[in-house]
């Protein structure tokens, strides 16, 4: 099936009367927002599906940029026949606030000083994001979504739409993520953040315009590329396969998973913000989806459609973790689904396993659009 | 679109639930008993199963559906979440029945059982004269494959039922695609019974 071809970035700046509140009582006097839409939004305005991305994701979700080797970070899943079908649905995704892709985050131009943010930024929440989208989804007239869906971070981002903005979704679907992260995801994510500010060239967030903590993000991402896969994907991958040269010195990367990590890790700091990662992943560490209370409290009297997608062998997001938002759902009385698709690429697994995910998704959403009158048409 | 019931059990569970009540079906599998539940009924329907093909096939239906095993999946709710609680061909798979059916009773105002009935007199034929473990119409596995865990008869349940004090509603027994109205524990393959607390 083709995908959508050719896409490109928009970008909007909205300064909202009284400047964009914060979380944490900090006003940006405007935001930047970077976003991509596919497909067409209805007459009724009623087929908008907002797509969250993850820690290093951005608004290129499908397609390509023109003269880029590789589409979007989940164009298998979006397009036309595809699980978010763009034949049917008017897709946006937009980055996050915070981020380094477009939308206003600690590289962008502090207005006050001239200069970049850096440490200057604000702390912000994944709750500040989300309305932060909301912005956006004004901006395009939609008061309505017809579903919200993203997988790690983009599956907080769900449930803060799902817990703060219930009458402006009609369906969520978290994918691979958490309620809240547990004291081994924050550990991670510490480990990431001090790797950059360990580095010399961080300068305290203050290294726009010089050398970049090129080394401490590098290790970040490799931190980060050992939680996203399985000690099976890795053994299926790499084994203990050695390159095939020589190495000069004693400690340069002997083994195939070695000079992967490595390479990840380079490529990442072409493409990604020292700073936004620390903001960014501090943001996920402070996230509770039901803000210290219980999440089927928050749920009680809602009625958002909820389909909740784990992975097997994901021990970043165990799916005993995202069940729990099943349990929520359970316990306020809100219709729900829940698989926990058999693979073994770990956390990846939501990037990679298509065909499964499509197939709950493509059903899900038909229900949620057209209603049960329709059902019949797909018994089978 | 033709009936999907070709189960007769199916098609007595339909009958025992009144339009518009909210079920819960436990093992339900590919969904096709919830499926017409929701759809002739007007039930408003949630499924447990364990299996993940199955749960594709009820997402494709429009079903709700929860992947999950029967004996832990049933603590979250909370007290009269469903008007009915339906566990059939299920109860002999469950690996702790009491904790289970006490459950059930507390997450529904009914539940309703249906089970195979060890004591059919195809089983006790084979058993007797050739001292053999029954396979049956509605016991069809060998020894070494089935997936049952417990084996009881309609005589056991209902003394079961009588020893927990849990009122019996409802009894409803069939063998061979029909009704059996005499002698159920010889004649019925599958007894269905809608039974709630005192």
């Amino acid at each position: 099936m083709e995908g959508i071809g050719i896409v490109e970035t928009k970008s909007i700046t909205v300064a909202p009367p009284g400047g964009f509140l914060l979380e944490c009582g900090y006003k940006l006097e405007e935001v930047e927002i970077a976003y991509e839409t596919y497909g067409e939004l209805n007459g009724e305005r009623s087929n908008a599906i907002l797509i969250a991305h993850a820690l290093s994701g951005d608004a290129n979700a499908a397609g390509f940029h023109r003269g880029a080797p590789k589409p979007g970070w989940w164009d298998k899943m979006i397009g036309p026949g595809r699980a978010f079908d763009t034949s049917k649905y008017f897709v946006i995704c937009s980055n996050v606030l915070g981020g380094c892709k477009g939308t206003t985050g600690p590289a962008s131009i502090d207005p006050r000083t001239g200069r970049p943010y850096g440490l200057s930024f604000p702390l912000i929440s994944i709750h500040d994001m989300v309305n932060c989208q909301k912005l956006l989804v004004d901006h395009l007239g939609i008061e309505k979504l017809l579903a919200v869906a993203g997988g790690s971070m983009g599956g907080m981002q769900v449930l803060s739409w799902l817990t703060r903005h219930p009458a402006r979704v009609r369906s969520v679907i978290p994918i691979s993520t958490a309620i809240r992260h547990s004291p081994q995801q924050i550990a991670f994510n510490e480990v990431g953040r001090q790797a950059i500010m360990a580095d010399a060239h961080w300068k305290s967030g203050n290294y726009y315009g010089g050398p970049l903590p090129a080394r401490g993000l590098s290790v970040a991402r490799m931190v980060g590329h050992i939680t996203y896969m399985s000690d099976t994907s890795m053994c299926d991958k790499f084994g203990r396969q050695r390159k095939d040269y020589l190495n000069p010195c004693k400690f340069d990367p002997d083994f195939e998973v070695e000079g992967y990590l490595h390479y990840h890790g380079s490529n990442f700091v072409k493409r990604f913000d020292a700073n936004s990662y620390l903001f960014i992943t501090k943001a996920m560490d402070n996230f509770d989806a039901a803000d210290g209370r219980s999440l089927h409290e928050l749920l009680k009297g809602s009625s958002v459609k909820v389909l909740v997608i784990a992975f097997k062998s994901d021990w970043l997001y165990p799916a005993y973790q995202t069940k729990e938002i099943v349990r929520a759902c359970k316990l306020a009385g809100l219709e729900a689904s829940y698989c926990e698709i058999e693979s073994t690429y770990g956390h990846d697994a939501f990037l990679l396993e298509i065909e499964e995910q499509t197939r709950l998704v493509t059903h899900f959403l038909k229900k949620v659009y057209n209603g049960y009158e329709v059902m019949s048409e797909y018994a089978v | 679109m033709p009936s999907e019931l070709n189960r007769p059990d199916h098609r007595i569970i339909m009958e025992l639930i009144p339009a518009g009540a909210s079920v819960l079906d436990l093992g339900c599998g590919t969904g096709e008993l919830l499926y017409m539940l929701i759809k002739e009924k007007g039930a408003r329907g949630q499924g447990i199963e364990i299996d993940e093909q199955a749960i594709y096939t009820c997402v494709a239906r429009g079903l709700n559906v929860i992947h999950g095993d029967i004996d832990s999946g049933l603590s979250d709710y909370p007290d009269n979440s469903f008007d009915y609680v339906i566990l059939n061909q299920s109860l002999q798979q469950v690996r702790h029945v009491e904790p289970v059916v006490e459950d059930c009773l507390r997450v529904g105002k009914k539940l309703i059982v249906g089970f195979p009935n060890f004591a059919h007199y195809s089983a006790r034929l084979r058993m007797f004269f050739r001292g053999r473990a029954p396979v049956t119409a509605s016991l069809p596995y060998q020894w070494h494959e089935t997936p049952n865990l417990h084996f009881l008869s309609i005589s056991d349940f209902l003394a079961y039922c009588r020893n927990k004090g849990f009122r019996v509603e409802r009894r409803e027994y069939l063998g061979n695609g029909r009704r059996v109205l005499k002698f159920p524990n010889i004649f019925a393959q599958i007894g269905i019974f809608v039974i709630c607390r005192r």
